[in-house]
């Protein structure tokens, strides 16, 4: 038996165990592994140190991987121990105690120390950082013996360690050497806003304050703080929290390169050092591109990466994190990212309520969101972060950027506060039922981090996603964070480290024309990838490569593989398409003929203006469909639904154009149209709008001069107004613009999103470079279109044609029991 | 006569060709809620052949309706994924569909329903 290599691990840490956590999910059985912790504890959640201070949790709580986490997983941990040298060329470690320890390679994640003052006094009793459960327990301790703290730095740090001093009876001054509070993360406003809400609290504040000296009282303990200039202030606790520094020592003792200023261990894009390939390195230690992070979520990202590079995968590299701050204080919503101060070429957009306690500015560069500092209201913050790491344009959400994303259901986005105040029976999720108590808890049991993992256990978010706001900030006050990943990096699934983009570029560069050809050569991980993938890409490759590509149903989701609705029992429903929302007599006797013939349960006039029958067996599809005798409505796609219209000038006394027969042709000029999620248009006759044009993907309205044409609408989840995009003459026009942006939208959008999602990526004014200024364009788009759509079969009619598994419909019989000889 | 458990092994019943299931595809076999209700018959591109009762542990969703990948399939209804050899849920998920043994025997499919 080969011996397994050896990893060692020194820290035993948020990032360390972090990577051996990602590790074990893609290699468990790779490495033998042994982690060295200077702390007597297995690893715990950092971060909630201050809910601990504050009373709100215990120790026991915040624990992330208990003894037996390192047990079940054969991973020898050894605590209390601190290594104090690496031999490089013997690859050995030496502990404290004076113990060797060989390993193969080496992960150094030492996090960092606090940086300590050099004034006089600093090593007195009494006088503390705040780093570990250890400082947090002496702050406890002094907490029962003595009433007067000072906390040094009025940053992150230093305040939650105010408030948790000052909830348990002390009083506390905070002295903080700036003009206002966490300068690095808001601007002035704020940092005012934030001192007075502190103040509220009972805790005092000198500010533009430098501390000369620390002075001991008759025991050696300290006894008071000396400012320069000479005024004292009495003083039996002082926590120092004024900043951190890269815990480097060892590594630069062992001779890999350090950086001097900002500090760390130099460390490349796959986290290896600089000096040795063999010793990786990620946390607060590290220096990654001459940048430093003292937050966890981009601490996560490094450890996917390394593990991924320790695994031998090879795949990924870390880039660079942007990140954002939000502050632990119950009560207090803050939130900051970016360049929230502004300066040359930015712009600003400010919201003040000093009353209500509400403070907003958002900076803008070049139609992009770059910073964001919000108080008292920070439910939004998540969103802005997301807009600010995908840089895209703002331009068209510019008026409404202030009033944030969620400015939609019932849920209620009050702030942080009002997720605190909520009780455990209070339903969070809507849709899947799912109420605060049930979020908590997981969290808890499980260690959860991200979004992703409790919309993954409890499926709260996970469906119209209106929540989210609410999630991530009970995520953050339960877990400590919002670490969800950068969504510009996103990959499509768990299957790959591809992006959707990267997908379709390369479906597109290397002309890969069926499913498997394209998990083979981007290197899929997974066999036939998921659920989630195979549909994109099977749509990805038909939209791309039209009379070439081969359309895999088994890729489909089941109502694009049977060509109906699946429903919640089974059954299926049947929406025949009626052009324009018209229908005639005989269509309606077939239709009434088929309901008593099938025994239909159901029959609904739809939202879209047709009809729907609700509760039909799979095995009686194809005879529903060839009796009612009607196209395919195609409701059950991601494709062209209705065309909604409305009477029109041939009846309607205000209407100026034929709105119903321009919608019937638009509707015949596209039916069978896959896309990369559905599709609805509507035509009105008149600006009444009777056909609600204006939450299309694409509406028209007609008008005494020709029709206007409006993109991008959405009368869903989140309504959102079409856009105007322009305004043309004749019927023949409509339809060439419309199949323009069309085929735009489907040759560039990505699967499941929708013309406005699409839009607001790209941007309106993409969209109308390549569709209105540039005619050329215009025309080679509708002419695609039309190529791809020319001889499209019906899939109610044409099943051959259409690849439609008549296998399905026909249920098997069980056979009699047969002996067979084994 | 009580039955032993070898010829309980051996209640073959046939099924159909393995041709005559869709790669990465399913069918199904119908039975009456009295009789336990639809069982579900998968193969995947390794040709290999699962046969779980039709109804998800969730609420009960069709799964040989679902996209089928590995040797799992996503439920149509609400996306858990399901082990096809175990008929157990994937985490976090928890439940576990009947499963039922299955062979292919010079290309065709037996089921043994119990
Ligand atoms: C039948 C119908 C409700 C009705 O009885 O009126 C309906 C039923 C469903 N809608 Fe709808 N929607 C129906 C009109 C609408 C409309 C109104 C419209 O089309 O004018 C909207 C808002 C307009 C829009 O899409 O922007 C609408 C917005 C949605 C959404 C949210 C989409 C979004 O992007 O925000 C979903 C969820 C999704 O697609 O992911 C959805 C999803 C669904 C699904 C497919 C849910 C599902 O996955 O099973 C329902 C299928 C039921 C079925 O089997 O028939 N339905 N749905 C309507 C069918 C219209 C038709 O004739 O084809
Ligand atoms: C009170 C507090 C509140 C915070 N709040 C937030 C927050 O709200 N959001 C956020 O994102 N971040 C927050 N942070 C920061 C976050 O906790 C850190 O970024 C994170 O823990 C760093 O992880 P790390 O693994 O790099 O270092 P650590 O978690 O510090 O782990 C390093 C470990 O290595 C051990 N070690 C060091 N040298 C040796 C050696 N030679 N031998 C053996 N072991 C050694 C140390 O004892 C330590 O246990 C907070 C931090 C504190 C202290
Ligand atoms: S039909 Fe539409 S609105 Fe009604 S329950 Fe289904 S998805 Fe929701
Ligand atoms: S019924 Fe299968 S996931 Fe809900």
């Amino acid at each position: 038996m080969s011996a397994k290599q050896k990893l060692a691990v020194i820290g035993n840490g948020m990032a360390g165990i972090r990577t051996i956590e990602e590790l074990l999910k893609i290699a468990p059985d790779k490495y033998e592994i042994t982690v060295f912790g200077a702390e007597p504890h297995p690893n715990y959640n950092r971060i909630l140190l201050s809910p601990v201070l504050a009373g709100e949790q215990t120790i026991k709580d915040i624990v992330l991987n208990d003894w037996d986490w390192y047990r079940d997983n054969g991973i020898h941990l050894i605590t209390g121990k601190k290594i104090v040298d690496i031999h490089r060329t013997r690859r050995e470690l030496t502990a404290d105690d004076g113990s060797k320890h060989p390993y193969d390679r080496l992960l150094i994640a030492t996090g960092s120390n606090p940086f300590i003052l050099p004034i006089d006094g600093n090593q007195l009793r009494g006088v503390i950082s705040y780093r570990d459960i250890a400082d947090t327990e002496a702050m406890i301790d002094a907490a029962k013996r003595y009433r007067k703290t000072v906390v040094i730095g009025g940053g992150l740090l230093g305040l939650e360690a105010a408030n948790g001093l000052k909830l348990r009876g002390m009083d506390v001054t905070v002295v903080h050497v700036m003009p206002w509070l966490m300068e690095r993360q808001l601007d002035e406003r704020a940092g005012k806003l934030l001192q007075a809400s502190l103040e509220a609290k009972g805790i005092e504040f000198r500010m533009q304050a430098q501390t000369e000296a620390l002075v001991a009282g008759e025991s050696g303990r300290v006894a008071a703080l000396r400012f320069k200039g000479g005024e004292q202030i009495a003083a039996d606790l002082v926590v120092m929290a004024v900043g951190i520094r890269p815990n480097t020592e060892l590594a630069a003792k062992a001779g890999l390169a350090v950086s001097q200023c900002p500090g760390g261990i130099l460390v490349t894009d796959t986290l290896q050092t600089l000096t040795d390939p063999r010793i990786y390195s990620v946390g607060e230690c590290v220096n990654h591109r001459g940048k430093t992070y003292g937050l966890v979520a981009p601490l996560f990202e490094m450890a996917k990466v390394c593990a991924n590079h320790l695994a031998e995968y090879g795949i990924g590299r870390y880039v660079g994190s942007v990140t954002s701050t939000k502050l632990k204080v119950t009560g207090i919503d803050l939130f900051s990212a970016g360049n929230f101060q502004g300066g040359e070429g930015t712009e600003d957009i400010v919201l003040s309520d000093p009353m209500g306690g509400v403070y907003k500015r958002l900076v803008i560069k070049d139609e992009r969101l770059v910073g964001a500092c919000l108080y008292g209201d920070t439910v939004d913050g998540s969103w802005y972060f997301k807009l600010l790491r995908e840089g895209k344009t703002i331009t068209e959400i510019r008026d409404h950027l202030m009033f944030g994303e969620s400015n939609i259901g019932d849920v209620g986005h009050e702030g942080n506060t009002r997720s605190a105040q909520m009780k455990d029976s209070d339903e969070v999720c809507g849709c899947n039922g799912v109420c605060k108590g049930t979020i908590t808890k997981v969290i808890k049991d499980k260690g959860l981090f991200t979004l992703d993992e409790v919309r993954k256990h409890t499926k709260a978010s996970s469906s119209c996603g209106s929540c989210t706001g609410l999630v991530e900030q009970i995520l953050m006050f339960t877990a400590g964070g919002d670490y969800s990943a950068t969504p510009k990096m996103k990959p499509m699934c768990g299957c790959t480290d591809h992006t959707h983009q990267e997908v379709r570029d390369a479906i597109r560069d290397a002309r890969l024309l069926s499913v498997p050809s394209v998990m083979q050569s981007l290197q899929w991980r997974t066999p036939n990838g998921c659920a989630s993938c195979r549909p994109a890409i099977n749509y990805y490759v038909i939209s791309t490569w039209p009379k070439e590509a081969i359309d895999d149903p088994q890729s489909r989701f089941i109502n694009e593989r049977a060509h109906a609705n699946i429903q919640k029992d089974g059954t299926f429903s049947v929406i025949p398409r009626m052009w324009g929302g018209e229908t005639t007599a005989d269509e309606l006797r077939r239709i009434a003929n088929a309901v008593d013939k099938y025994k239909i349960p159901t029959v609904k006039v739809t939202g879209g203006q047709r009809i729907d029958l609700l509760g039909v067996r799979k095995e009686d599809l194809p005879a529903v469909w060839k009796d009612i005798g009607m196209p395919s409505g195609h409701a059950y796609a991601k494709a062209l639904r209705t065309v909604k219209t409305c009477v029109g000038s041939e009846w309607c006394r205000f209407g100026t154009q034929d709105s119903t027969q321009m919608g019937k042709d638009l509707e015949r000029a596209m039916w069978r149209m896959y896309a990369p999620h559905k599709v609805k248009f509507a035509v009105s006759g008149c600006p009444r709008n009777c056909a609600e044009a204006g939450i299309k993907d694409v509406g028209v309205i007609g008008v005494d001069s020709g029709w206007e044409l409006y993109v991008a609408g959405n009368g869903g989840i989140k309504t959102e107004v079409a856009q105007f995009l322009v305004k043309v003459k004749t019927a023949a026009e409509v339809l060439e613009y419309t199949g323009a942006f069309m085929q735009l939208y489907r040759e560039e959008g990505w699967y499941l999103e929708r013309t406005v999602h699409y839009v607001s990526r790209v941007g309106l004014d993409y969209v109308k470079k390549k569709v209105l200024d540039d005619a050329a364009n215009r025309q080679a788009l509708w002419e695609r279109l039309q190529f791809a759509l020319d001889g499209e079969p019906d899939p109610w009619v044409e099943f051959d044609k259409a690849r439609v598994d008549t296998r399905q419909f026909i249920p098997i019989k069980p056979a009699a029991e047969t002996a067979v000889t084994a | 006569m009580t039955m032993s458990a070898i010829e309980t092994a051996m209640r073959w019943r046939y099924v159909c060709k393995l041709d005559e299931l869709p790669v990465l595809g399913a069918r199904v076999i119908e039975r009456s809620r009295e009789a336990g209700g639809n069982v579900a018959v998968f193969r995947n591109d390794q040709d290999a052949v699962f046969a779980l009762l039709d109804k998800c542990p969730h609420k009960g969703g069709p799964l040989s309706q679902g996209i089928i990948f590995g040797e799992r399939v996503a439920c149509p209804l609400h996306n858990w994924t399901i082990e096809l050899k175990s008929g157990e849920a994937v985490a976090p998920d928890q439940g576990c569909a009947q499963r039922f043994p299955v062979k292919v025997d010079a290309g065709e499919v037996f089921i043994n329903l119990g």
